[in-house]
């Protein structure tokens, strides 16, 4: 029953780089927030901040309205999941899960009871005795959530707990977690740098490139409204097409698209979602697609060629080239490509049969587009949507 | 193969501890026979492997008789009789076996300095033990304080303890002579604790050093993990380190055993007179004093090489582990 | 019996009191207010250690380093740099320093490398734990039981080659039918020259056979450290040498020792300084340095103890000190290349 804020909250480290240089950002009651992003996003660093393992160069943070800059991890009733765990490889699960309470001299009674109840929880009862080098990744795993757990803390910090689980392990976890803080009820600040896991589990999700917030929303606001083209091209799997295009002026005057050689017309449903396209005509922007859109239904339609496809069952991958250079975010900005052409992915209906080698027209529904500014990055003319 | 064992530490926290995991994991394969990790080679590269190298197995065994025939003979002339030892060679033993227990009976009559050769004995033991015990853990606790504490020129002070390394003891021996002897040192009649203290400055530069290396090299989540458990610096060393660092302060503490053991130097310097003297000094006083009287030197020899031969025999597998944490590239 | 019991007893009083006394300290200093807090906190755990540092080594060294410019029995007679030039021009004193030069260079030289080859050969051998732990096994010998032992390898008894008690000396005299020339009985510790010849640079005969009891304790060390080290090299490297079709040989030379290069320095500069401390033996063996077979640290205590020259005592350890800087700096520099290169 928690709240954390943090205020342009900012870490510099002593030869002077700035991993985070001035955050804000608050977590409600209660709530599972993520925090997301590629390697050297500072979303550790934030994370360690928070659980005072790591110094707060300015700034502000306050759990439940108190400010615990100045105080060490150990008076700011919080517990962690780390990365690999950091079980105490002498002494017995029992004793893991325990030690908190040790240290703090619970009644012996209570804490025996508390640890069963927990490790019945979790299904690590018939393993209380053993140290955790006897351990299997996944019962390792639910023992360091055991030891979070049975504390009961204000706030429950997780640093990437499912990275060393295998692929159907982590499935299986994830969902376990997110039971678990439901219905525990604990405020939550998880890391992780994988959008699948975020997006399952985060109640919001915060995106974080170079310490800088990005945009921190619900994972369904993240996925159709993307602040802009980093997020758009973060969140979802596979990642959205960008390629770059013109806005020129159309059939009655209605705003158009130039991709290359072709030309998409956009229709009042598309400018309905793209209100600001209106004053941009003559302008370069990046224009983003994101996979599913492409092949399914839609007004428009954009022709490629066709070099891959792939079968993944359930929906066909199409890889295509496009006469239009590639758009993508990195640390450096909005960087163009130097080719001409570019690649991009349509994730079709899976009975839809299609050539390789070939060339194809693809359906494209336009209000489901999405356009950023070519310098900033920034989402054009974005509407507010209400998501179905 | 080595890298497969897991030391506890690197098995909770996988890949990070692994590096130096499979350094640990190598010694034990060499040195501890029954904890060998499966054999995973293939069998065809392994019989290539054997026969190439039966040369070299001959070298090596080879090397190995003739590192040990020098103490065999010392063993061998310990139990030969007086007037045997003077008139011929060990090896003649083979051809003439003739048995006695008279050396040690001498040794053990023998008085050095009006002392019996037992008392020397149980000098090296008093001297020994405490000269061992309390500068690993002094060391200890700067270790970890230069590993997990955070304070002002932490990583220059600790240069500067490994820069100290350097001095040899020669350097200090006369000033710290004159301050045992001095009226600050509150205990000028009794040798021995000046021995241990001797002891423990020179232990200290080395196992600081080694210490940190491992202490430093404990993975930092789980340092981490008690801090949000809500542990001090003291629960902390006491409850996660020390435990952890047994391997670590096992082979430095068997090396600063032998050393103290076998030393001589320190205690003849700072031991004051015979009374406070350990056994190598009884045996050099024998030597200077009884020349001739080999039979007693061996068995005197002999009796001063047990108890490092038997701590050596018993926990040799520890030896390498601590000393090797961290000066490993793996 | 009783009195070694009482010693463990005192012993596990002195450890328990000794933790007690440090977890109260720390307590202590938890106790105090906000900025000193910390501060103590750190001083109980640092605090003994660079107490004993400071007050046993640091200080100690600055008052060798001004007593190695006096002169005297009880060095209080100014004498500037005169110790040291004593040092370097009086020939018996050359002999010190050639002789110590000497010793560096062949023990670390012979321990590495018998270290080197038996960690190579020994390898995945049969019996490979036990062959180890007999080259090791002279590593926990003192040196002084050294002294006897090797006794009875070069002790020389008269001209009767069955009266012999020495094993070399033994095998010399028997060698007579196979080797050329007579085979006089032999005195070893006494030949100051280098096998007959005469020179100011070469090390006396008894200093070689020295030489080899310091090995004979040294290599095992060398044998086990190195040996764990190269267990360490990760075995696909080493099968992807081969695969890209090196010989064993090469896969030896041009990855595994590469590998353990910083082992292997580490290893060398251990040895290096043992080898200069080097006191025992010359003591025991060479009879506290006679027949020119003393070295810097035998010299050091002769001059400071027993021929009461504290003033050149000192200066001997200050060069002993400047001998070992720059191999521990090269030392640091490699333990700092390798944690980089990481």
């Amino acid at each position: 029953m928690s709240t954390l804020e943090l205020i342009n909250l900012q870490k510099r480290y002593q030869n002077g780089y700035e991993a985070v240089p001035g955050l804000d950002l608050e977590v409600r009651d209660g709530e599972f927030l993520v925090l997301v992003g590629p390697s050297g996003c500072g979303k550790s660093t934030v994370l360690r901040m928070v659980a005072g393992l790591e110094d707060i160069s300015g700034g502000d943070m306050l759990i439940d309205g108190v400010r615990v800059n100045d105080m060490g991890p150990q008076q700011r009733d919080i517990a962690m999941v780390f990365q690999s765990y950091a079980l105490y490889p002498n002494m017995t699960v029992g004793e893991n899960i325990g030690f908190a309470m040790k240290l703090r001299k619970t009644d012996k009674a209570v804490m025996a009871t508390k640890v069963a109840e927990v490790a019945a929880l979790l299904e690590l009862d018939k393993v209380l005795d053993r140290k955790p080098g006897q351990l299997s990744g996944g019962q390792r795993q639910r023992v360091a959530m055991g030891r979070a757990i049975v504390r009961e803390p204000k706030l429950f910090l997780m640093d990437e707990p499912l990275s060393n689980l295998d692929a159907k392990l982590r499935v299986q976890t994830r969902a376990e977690i997110s039971r678990l803080q439901r219905r525990l009820n604990i405020t939550t600040m998880y890391v992780t740098h994988d959008q699948v896991e975020a997006m399952t589990m985060g109640d919001r999700v915060a995106v974080l490139r170079r310490g800088y917030l990005m945009q921190c929303a619900t994972p369904q606001e993240l996925y159709h409204t993307p602040d802009n083209l980093f997020v758009g091209q973060f969140i979802g799997s596979p990642s959205m097409n960008v390629v770059r295009a013109e806005v020129v002026e159309g059939t009655g005057g209605l705003p158009a698209l130039t991709v290359g050689s072709q030309t998409i017309q956009l229709d009042d449903a598309a400018l309905a979602q793209l209100p600001g396209v209106r004053g941009m005509i003559g302008r370069s922007v990046a224009f983003g697609m994101r996979p599913e859109v492409l092949g399914d239904e839609g007004t428009s339609s954009i022709d490629v060629d066709v070099e891959l496809v792939e079968m993944l069952g359930a929906e066909l991958l199409v890889h295509a080239t496009i006469d239009a250079p590639s758009v993508k975010q990195t640390d450096e900005g909005v960087e163009i490509g130097e080719s001409n052409t570019s690649m991009i992915v349509a994730s079709m209906d899976a009975r839809i049969r299609v050539n390789a080698a070939s060339r194809m027209s693809l359906t494209l529904d336009t209000s489901r587009i999405h356009l950023f500014d070519l310098v900033t990055g920034d989402a054009i003319g974005k509407a507010k949507v209400d998501v179905g | 193969m080595a890298s497969t064992i897991s030391t506890p530490v690197d098995a909770t926290v996988g890949a990070k501890g692994g590096a130096q995991g499979g350094v640990q994991g190598g010694v034990l394969a060499g040195v501890n026979g029954p904890n060998k990790p499966p054999d995973l080679t293939p069998r065809g590269s392994k019989i290539a492997k054997n026969l190439s190298s039966k040369k070299g197995s001959i070298i090596v065994w080879l090397i190995a008789a003739l590192w040990t025939v020098p103490t065999f003979g010392l063993l061998v002339s310990s139990f030969r009789p007086e007037t045997q030892i003077k008139t011929s060679g060990w090896w003649f033993f083979f051809s003439d076996p003739s048995v006695t227990l008279d050396n040690y009976r001498g040794v053990l009559d023998n008085k050095v300095g009006g002392q019996p050769f037992t008392e020397f004995f149980l000098n090296s033991i008093k001297i020994t033990v405490p000269g061992a015990v309390i500068p690993i853990f002094l060391a200890a606790f700067a270790a970890y304080a230069f590993s997990w504490m955070k304070f002002w020129g932490r990583d220059w002070i600790f240069v500067g303890v490994v820069a100290l390394m350097v001095v040899p003891l020669q350097m200090t021996l006369i000033p710290l002579l004159r301050f045992f002897n001095s009226d600050f040192f509150p205990d000028k009649a009794n040798g021995i604790p000046a021995i241990w203290l001797a002891h423990s400055i020179f232990a200290m530069p080395l196992a600081i050093f080694l210490l940190k290396n491992f202490i430093g090299s404990l993975p930092s989540e789980v340092i981490e993990a008690a801090r949000v458990d809500g542990a001090s610096h003291m629960v902390i060393f006491m409850r996660i380190v020390l435990p952890l660092s047994v391997p670590a302060l096992a082979s430095i503490g068997i090396f600063q055993f032998l050393w103290v053991w076998n030393d001589l130097l320190v205690a003849k310097v700072f031991g004051g007179g015979a009374k406070n003297q350990p056994m190598t000094f009884a045996m050099v006083d024998m030597v200077g004093s009884k020349g001739n009287e080999w039979q007693l030197l061996t068995a005197g020899a002999f009796v001063t090489m047990i108890v490092p031969l038997i701590v050596f025999l018993s926990l040799q597998r520890f030896f390498v582990r601590g000393l090797l944490a961290g000066s490993v590239k793996g | 019996m009783i009195e070694i019991f009482k010693t463990f007893v005192t012993v596990a009083l002195g450890l328990g009191a000794f933790l007690a006394v440090m977890v109260g300290l720390y307590w202590l200093a938890s106790q105090l207010p906000e900025p000193w807090r910390d501060r103590a906190r750190v001083m109980v755990f640092v605090g003994p250690a660079l107490v004993l540092l400071v007050g046993g080594l640091i200080l100690p060294s600055l008052y060798t380093g001004r007593l190695s410019l006096f002169t005297g029995p009880n060095a209080n007679k100014w004498y500037g740099f005169g110790n040291f030039r004593e040092l370097f021009t009086d020939s018996d004193n050359l002999i010190v320093l050639r002789n110590t030069v000497w010793w560096v260079i062949l023990v670390t030289l012979a321990s590495t490398v018998i270290g080197i080859t038996i960690a190579r050969l020994a390898d995945r051998m049969r019996g490979e734990p036990y062959a180890k732990a007999l080259i090791f096994l002279p590593t926990a010998i003192s040196m002084v039981g050294a002294g006897v032992i090797w006794n009875f390898v070069y002790a020389t008894k008269g001209n009767d080659p069955d009266k012999q008690y020495g094993l070399l000396t033994w095998l010399w005299l028997k060698a007579e039918p196979i080797l050329p020339g007579k085979q006089d009985p032999h005195y070893w510790l006494q030949d100051r020259e280098f096998f007959g010849f005469h020179s100011s640079f070469l090390p006396g005969l008894n200093t070689l056979f020295m030489i080899v009891v310091i090995v004979w304790i040294q290599a095992g060390f060398a044998t086990v450290v190195i040996s764990a080290a190269m267990k360490g090299v990760p075995d696909d490297l080493v099968e992807a040498a081969k695969i890209d079709g090196a010989t064993d040989r090469q896969s030896f030379f041009r990855i595994v020792l590469p590998y353990v290069k910083g082992t292997i320095i580490t290893v060398a500069t251990t040895t290096l300084i043992a080898v200069l401390k080097v006191f025992d033996i010359v003591q025991t063996m060479g009879k506290g340095g006679q027949f020119a077979t003393s070295t810097l640290a035998n010299d050091m205590y002769q001059r400071s103890f027993p021929l009461s020259q504290p003033g050149y005592g000192a200066a001997l350890a200050v060069i002993l000190f400047v001998a070992v800087v720059p191999i521990v700096y090269v030392n640091a520099k490699n333990q700092r290349n390798i944690r980089e290169g990481r």
